[in-house]
């Protein structure tokens, strides 16, 4: 059959976007805190405040003719990322992660030109990749070294850790491992593949690209749901703090393994998409209508972590 | 969290009130539901003419007025006649006055009625019970022994006319029936037995419609009242009941037309029928019924068509917002596929879509080289809006050229819409490929031709145009979509994996 059966969805525990929007976004996550995650330059500055750990912050650049100094602010660095701060879905981000004689090179070793990064951070600006085309903010970053562990499991990019987070409880995970076919982004929908992750173990459960269930990672042919991320614990734990520093009851958050420094958050989404069900293999909603049943609690972020890896773990 | 009911409650009394105004619309105002509808109608013209004899000279003439049909518009032309149209509790009446008068004088009177279907004659009020008529002593006994027989053979007012009636006009009458004739009219003489019982009837005078008839005259009839209604009788040939082609003239039960100052007067009807849109009928009747006070009707014929357009826009809007919550097709820009079928409403579909096409390709191709120049976006932007007015420039220059009306209709497309969209289609070549464009564009073109067919369609148009109440059920549905949590109709195909099918 070409469509699933909308009674054996619901049976499944399957959110669907019509009842993300309105039963938990627009129930849990007040507008007027979208600030904090919509605005990555604000999300950062809160994280710090929080004691979460972020990727490091090389500059801004808020006016066209702030952008010449871009060449200033990373000739010492090994590479550096340009995103807009109000960007959504992955828009808007250029990577480049060597830097050498003042010639810049993105991961699949392409060079990019001083007029390309020029005219990308002037797009930034304009507000090309902000949500309604508001003028925005670039923010440039430090490079993140990736952990090794995931070595052979990510094509050119950044392996990232979603986690959604609904009122502090970490619900469900995925890591997004780039391919060729995505072109290096970590997202579902260009043909990243996401690997479903046990809330308790962090090991790998179910892998999907373009939707479909994959066992090997399409370019380098890794088991991919015999990995384990590594360091499982701080991750949820950083990923649960983001609900008291956000305010947010339903939350995406974004984290990568840095070698160095460990989990670092990349930024939070106060729309986070329902990819991560498919990642899964099954459905958000008991584990969320579990979370609602119980009411209003005062568990500290510790309690929560330890209640999610008993209740929200797939062998459960 | 709390409680829907209020919201249920709005949706629903916005339903109704949006359906129950439709419905009133549709049939007190007889605004037709299904466009294009025709109605017949006809013009009546009623000639009076009478002789002068040099003195002052008033005439009163009783005017239509009946419940089946409808007065769309009368004037009365009278060169040098003082006028007034009376209008009384019994009937209504022109009344012609002048100084003086002398010789053969014709006065007009015009009236274009439509059928209203109202074929019943319902009474206002119980009437008066009526004088009883004195019978000459010659007729006196004669006329008794007709109305007890009858009488003792009816049940009702009404099957005592109705009996009455056949006796009056039977093949062999009675010597007793013989005999009252010779003196009273057969009107007069049903009339007067019927008051005899007490029972109220009335001499009215009607005429028979028939189309491109000329000099008619008005015919007798009596109307006769029971529980709640009056019945019509032809006591000349004993038919009963209202013939359909009948226009009531005067229902006073008093004369049609008084003459003082003059002799040798009469009244002739010449009659012509006519058909007419059914929707301008309406309006030329709420026009005289004073029902336009707040209404799209009373605005300026441009402002009109302009709003058919803007009322077209919830259709569209409708569209949108059902197949992007119910079915899950995503487009490019929320509400631009409205704009594009707005568009193709003035271009047609394929002109539309072929233009569309043609600017969008050579926008992306200008396009391409503007964005190896460095520029800002907002000058970029620019650029692209001016480079679009030449493209469509060029496009009607050239279809004039090559004689094909169709293309001329390309500058309806709204310009800053088609420079976004470039734009945007342009990002998205660039960091996601040609694929995606096709897909987006394409989704956004498919939703744009689905709200168009919507759009497009002439009962939808005469909906939203002549029944306001229809954009209250149109909200009504919007805000009910609004809180549809249910999946999507595509997201049964997405989430395909996690049906448990193993």
């Amino acid at each position: 059959m070409f469509l699933a059966s909308p009674s054996a969805l619901k049976r499944n525990g399957v959110l669907c976007m019509n009842k993300r929007n309105i039963d938990y976004i627009g129930r849990y996550n007040p507008r007027k805190y979208y600030k904090r995650v919509d605005d990555k330059l604000t999300t950062k500055q809160l994280a710090l405040a929080n004691n979460i750990a972020v990727p490091d912050l090389i500059g801004t650049v808020c006016e066209q003719h702030e952008i010449a100094d871009i060449p200033a602010m990373v000739h010492d660095k090994d590479g550096f990322v340009i995103k807009p701060s109000k960007g959504s879905g992955g828009k808007g981000i250029l990577v480049v992660t060597k830097v050498e004689h003042g010639r810049y090179y993105k991961p699949n070793g392409q060079e990019v030109t001083p007029s390309e990064v020029y005219r990308h951070v002037s797009n930034v600006l304009s507000g090309l990749f902000s949500l309604g085309g508001k003028p925005d903010v670039a923010i440039v970053e430090g490079l993140i070294q990736f952990d090794p562990v995931f070595d052979g499991y990510s094509y050119e990019g950044v392996p990232d850790i979603r986690l959604i987070i609904f009122k502090g409880f970490p619900i469900m995970g995925m890591l997004r491992l780039s391919t060729a076919a995505s072109d290096g982004k970590a997202n579902l929908h260009q043909g990243a593949v996401g690997v479903g992750i046990d809330i308790a173990t962090g090991k790998g459960l179910h892998a999907v690209q373009f939707d479909q269930p994959v066992d090997f990672h399409p370019d380098t042919q890794k088991k991919l749901i015999s990995i384990a991320v590594p360091q499982w614990d701080t991750l949820l734990h950083t990923a649960s703090m983001a609900y008291e520093m956000s305010e947010l009851g339903y939350l995406g958050t974004d984290m990568v393994l840095d070698k160095n420094k460990g989990p670092l958050l990349l930024e939070l989404n106060a729309r986070p998409g329902l990819a991560i069900q498919i990642a899964n293999g099954r459905g958000i909603l008991p584990n969320l209508r579990h979370v609602e049943k119980m009411g209003n609690h005062n568990m500290t972020v510790e309690e929560r972590v330890a209640y999610a890896k008993i209740h929200f773990s797939a062998n459960s | 969290m709390h409680s829907k009911k209020p919201f249920y409650i709005l949706v629903a009394l916005l339903f109704i009130s949006g359906i129950a105004a439709s419905v009133y619309r549709g049939i007190e105002h007889s605004v037709p539901f299904l466009p294009g509808k025709q109605v017949q109608s006809w013009a009546v013209d009623a000639k009076v003419s009478f002789q002068g004899t040099g003195e002052p000279a008033e005439v009163s003439f009783s005017l239509p007025e009946d419940p089946a049909y409808e007065i769309l518009v009368e004037n009365a032309t009278s060169p040098g006649y003082g006028l007034t149209i009376t209008n009384n509790a019994i009937d209504r009446r022109a009344i012609w006055s002048v100084r003086s008068a002398s010789g053969k004088q014709d006065l007009y009177y015009k009236v274009t009625l439509i059928p209203t279907g109202q074929n019943k004659l319902l009474a206002d009020g119980v009437p008066a019970v009526p004088t009883t008529y004195s019978w000459p002593a010659t007729e006196e006994a004669a006329a008794q022994q007709v109305i007890e027989e009858v009488w003792s053979r009816s049940a009702t007012s009404l099957s005592f006319a109705q009996q009455l009636n056949k006796v009056l006009n039977a093949n062999e009458r009675s010597q007793n029936i013989e005999l009252l004739l010779t003196s009273n009219t057969p009107t007069k003489l049903f009339i007067r037995m019927l008051h005899s019982k007490g029972l109220p009837a009335k001499e009215v005078s009607g005429l028979y419609l028939e189309d491109q008839r000329r000099r008619q005259q008005l015919s007798n009839f009596v109307e006769v009242y029971h529980d709640g209604q009056w019945y019509l009788f032809n006591a000349e040939d004993g038919s009963q009941g209202r013939p359909d082609n009948l226009l009531l003239w005067d229902r006073s039960g008093t004369s049609v037309l008084d003459v003082i100052g003059g002799v040798n007067s009469q009244v002739n009807f010449s009659m012509l029928q006519d058909t007419r849109s059914a929707l301008a009928t309406a309006i030329d009747v709420m026009k005289n019924d004073n029902a336009l006070d707040f209404s799209l009707y009373q605005l300026p014929l441009e402002e009109q068509s302009l709003f058919k357009g803007i009322l077209l826009i919830p259709i569209g809007v409708l569209m949108v917002v059902f197949l992007r919550v119910i079915i899950g097709i995503k487009t490019s820009g929320t509400f631009m596929p409205v704009l594009i079928a707005l568009a193709f409403i003035q271009t047609t579909l394929l002109t539309g879509l072929i233009g569309f096409l043609l600017i969008v390709a050579f926008g992306l191709m200008i396009r391409s080289y503007l964005s190896e120049l460095n520029l800002l976006l907002i000058s970029r932007i620019s650029a692209v809006i001016i480079v679009v007015i030449g493209i469509i420039g060029l496009f009607t220059l050239l279809s004039y050229k090559f004689g094909l009306s169709e293309g001329l209709t390309i500058t309806f497309f709204p310009m800053i819409i088609l420079a976004w969209t470039i734009e945007r289609m342009s990002i998205l070549w660039e960091e996601e490929g040609p694929k995606e464009v096709i897909v987006q564009g394409g989704g956004s073109l498919f939703v744009a031709t689905l709200a168009y067919l919507a759009m497009s369609a002439t009962w939808v148009q005469h909906w939203v145009f002549n029944f306001l109440g229809i954009h209250l059920v149109i909200l009504a549905l919007v805000l009910l979509m609004g809180q549809y949590t249910g999946y999507r109709l595509l997201e049964l195909k997405r989430f395909k994996p996690l049906a448990g099918e193993k």
